[in-house]
Formats: structure tokens, C-alpha cells, sequence
């Protein structure tokens, strides 16, 4: 994705036909007419019912400022300006619901009332006029292209960023038997996951009446202190709602880590692997069950 | 007084209703001691499914009401503490030892006709 952006800001933006001349003259008609092709855009945008999502004002401003990058860049042929600015809408306009046709019809929608504006202006001499849209042309498709490929990027970027926090927040939380819950956790674990993620088993030990829980913490890759002490926690909020957990997976780092930082896991009930925690659970669901009760 | 105390068995059952206040809380510490003593009970359940909050005080007055109970002879369970509660008790260091707890009045029940599972319980 990043070489084809470099590709489009690299490429000359003149065709080689082009006289600069006649790219000058057309860059003052275009600044001349600003008001009057800038709402002929405005009125064909609200004819197509394009961004329905945004009031006509916010149209109109951002409309204005897309038509003088647009003027820029085709004055001085560099479309980095026109990319950032066109990053930043994109930024602002995805969240609000922006679908990729409406901003590349917007941009064509740009390209076809200058286009005809051309045509009116130099109807009379076929010529001059072939000359200026050869000049036009390769410029107005760039600069279409660059905006929508950056809305793009832009677009994907977000679903990127959604992706991990996605795949960073499901902690599934399993009834593995009757009143035993296994909490696999994956990932990383900063504070506010750990948070939610103790909210989450204290609302399942509730409706699952669970009385044990195996919190088994083989994917996590690194603990420090405070995850640790949310651990601690989590344990000792599950053991006033009146389940008790077992912590499984510690690896030899994570375990060499927490001896190291002097971290107190005297509280925590600690079995090697999964298995081994299901299996020490089992053991004490049938002694519970045994005695009379679940212990 | 917004806490009823039903007798099962030999065990009492007090379910707070509302949030308590430190007046109350004496009361009920007062109350059950009493009627411990009077019906000679073996355990005492204290339902606070319904309090929002446990504050220093509360679990402090919990405490005394176990601790005064197994003076008198019998076992104190507290059971149905909420989850948010629970967060907020573990975050501000309150703790209830060495009280029981329980899921709910099914569970407080099996652990104080066998006081062994107490033991074992959590640790």
C-alpha cells in the first residue's frame, strides 16, 4: 500500500503534451471562478444525495477547502499537501458513517464541473481547448486517484486498529461442568483489560453459581506488578462472592519474574498446566460433593 | 429495622433489604449476637444481595458479628456479594477475614452443616 501512495506522489503530475503556460492560465480561471464552480460542485453534490451524513455547512466548508488543494495542487503538481489533507477528511468523515463511493463520486462530481466549465469557456476554439484538458486531464486523474486511495489507507487503518482491539478484548469465560468456569486468558494484559476481564468472571460466577474457577494464563506472554496484583484481586473478589480459583500456566519466566519482583502469591492456588488445574478442580468439586457440600 | 432474621433450623438468616446505616448495622450486630445465644444457634447467614455497598464500616461490623457469634458458639457465613461490590471491596483493601462466604443461602447452608469445607475453602 505504501509504495503505490509513493508511486502517485512520485509520478509527474503534467503529461508530457502540456504546455505549463496553459496550466497557469487555467489555474487563474479556476481561482477566478472560485464561488461560482465551488457551489455548481455544491449543488451537484446535494443532486446526488452524497454525504447524507453531514450538514450542508460542514458540505460547504469542506468542500471549499478540498477545491483550493485541488487548484494547488494542479498549480504546483505536488499532491502531498491534497494527501494529508485528504488523511485528515478521512479521519473525520470514516467514524461518521462516509461510504468510499460517496468520496469518489465527490472528487469525479469536482472533475466533471471543472471539465464543463472548460468546455463553455474555450467552446469557440476546439483547439485551445484540446490543449487545455491535455493539460487538465492527467492532473485531475491523479489527484482523484490520490484522495481516493488515501480515504482508503485511511479506512483501513481503522478496521486494522478495530481488528486488535478485537482480538485483544475477547476473554471468553467457559463452563467446562457444573459450577467450574475456565477463564482462558490470551494476549496482553494491561489494567483496563484486567479490569474488565474480572468483571466479566465475577458476572459469570454469578450466573453460573460456579464454585471453582481455573484462570489459565499460558498466552500471556509477560506479567509484572500490576498485573500481578490484579490477579491477586481478581482471585480475592471471586473468593468474597464465594468461588475459588485456580491459577494455571504460569511459565518458568512469568514464575521467575514474580519471585524476582517479590510479588505475594501466597493467596493464589497455583497448578502447572490447564490439565493439571481441571484436575486438581475435579478433585475438589467430588470432595465438596462427598462431604455434603461443594467445596 | 430493615433487616429480617428468619431461623432455619439452628441456623439464622438475616437478609439485609437496603442500604444500612452505621446505627443499623450496631443493631443488627446486637440483635443477632442476642439471638444466637437464645436459640442456640450453630451458624448465622447474613444475605446482603441487596446492599450496593460495603464500606469500611460495614465489613467492619460484619467481622464483629462473626467474631462475637463464634464467641457464642456459632459459625457466621455471608453470602451474595455482589460483583461490582466485590471489585470495590478487593480495590479499596477491605477484606472480611475470616469470614466465610458463600455463593448463595444453598451454599452457606452446606458449608455450615459441614464446617470442614470452610476450611478448605478459597485457599
Amino acid at each position: 500500500m505504501t509504495d503505490q501512495t509513493v508511486r502517485v506522489a512520485d509520478a509527474p503530475l503534467r503529461s508530457p503534451h502540456a504546455d505549463p503556460s496553459l496550466l497557469h492560465e487555467l489555474v487563474d480561471y479556476l481561482r477566478q471562478n472560485r464561488t461560482g464552480l465551488r457551489e455548481e460542485w455544491v449543488r451537484r453534490i446535494t443532486d446526488a444525495e452524497l454525504l447524507g451524513v453531514m450538514t450542508p455547512e460542514e458540505i460547504f466548508s469542506e468542500v471549499t477547502a478540498v477545491y483550493d488543494n485541488y487548484v494547488d495542487t494542479l498549480e504546483t503538481g505536488s499532491v502531498e499537501t491534497l494527501q494529508a489533507y485528504a488523511r485528515d477528511l478521512s479521519e473525520r468523515i470514516i467514524p461518521r458513517g462516509v461510504e468510499t463511493h460517496e468520496v469518489l463520486g465527490i472528487v469525479l462530481l469536482l472533475r466533471d464541473v471543472l471539465a464543463r466549465s472548460l468546455f463553455e469557456k474555450y467552446q469557440h476554439d476546439a483547439d485551445l481547448l484540446n490543449r487545455i484538458l491535455d493539460a487538465y486531464e492527467p492532473a485531475a486523474n491523479r489527484i482523484a486517484v490520490t484522495v481516493g486511495v488515501s480515504f482508503v489507507e485511511e479506512r483501513e487503518r481503522v478496521i486494522r486498529e478495530q481488528q486488535d482491539a478485537i482480538r485483544e478484548l475477547s476473554t471468553p469465560v467457559l463452563q467446562v461442568r457444573p459450577r467450574l468456569l475456565i477463564l482462558p486468558i490470551i494476549g496482553v494484559l494491561d489494567s483496563q483489560r484486567a479490569r474488565q476481564l474480572t468483571e466479566q468472571l465475577l458476572g459469570a460466577i454469578q450466573s453460573h453459581r460456579a464454585k471453582l474457577v481455573v484462570i489459565d494464563i499460558t498466552g500471556v506472554a509477560s506479567i509484572d506488578v500490576e498485573v500481578a496484583n490484579h490477579l491477586v484481586q481478581t482471585v480475592e473478589a471471586a473468593r468474597l462472592m464465594g468461588a475459588s480459583a485456580i491459577i494455571t500456566g504460569l511459565s518458568s519466566t512469568i514464575a521467575q519474574t514474580l519471585v524476582d519482583l517479590g510479588v505475594d502469591l501466597s493467596m493464589l492456588r497455583t497448578v502447572g498446566d490447564l490439565q493439571g488445574g481441571l484436575e486438581e478442580a475435579e478433585r475438589l468439586l467430588v470432595e465438596g460433593a462427598e462431604t455434603g457440600g461443594l467445596a | 429495622m430493615s433487616v429480617a432474621i428468619l431461623r432455619q433450623g439452628d441456623v439464622l438468616v438475616a437478609s439485609v433489604q437496603s442500604d444500612l446505616s452505621d446505627s443499623q448495622v450496631l443493631a443488627l450486630r446486637d440483635e443477632l449476637s442476642d439471638l444466637v445465644g437464645r436459640i442456640r444457634a450453630r451458624g448465622v447467614v447474613v444475605d446482603v444481595t441487596a446492599l450496593d455497598v460495603i464500606d469500611s464500616f460495614a465489613a467492619r461490623s460484619l467481622r464483629a458479628i462473626a467474631v462475637t457469634a463464634r464467641l457464642r458458639g456459632a459459625e457466621t457465613v455471608v453470602v451474595g456479594i455482589q460483583p461490582e461490590v466485590a471489585i470495590a471491596m478487593v480495590q479499596f483493601d477491605l477484606n472480611l477475614d475470616p469470614l466465610k462466604t458463600a455463593l448463595d443461602l444453598d451454599e452457606a447452608l452446606a458449608i455450615l452443616v459441614d464446617p470442614r469445607q470452610g476450611e478448605e475453602d478459597g485457599r
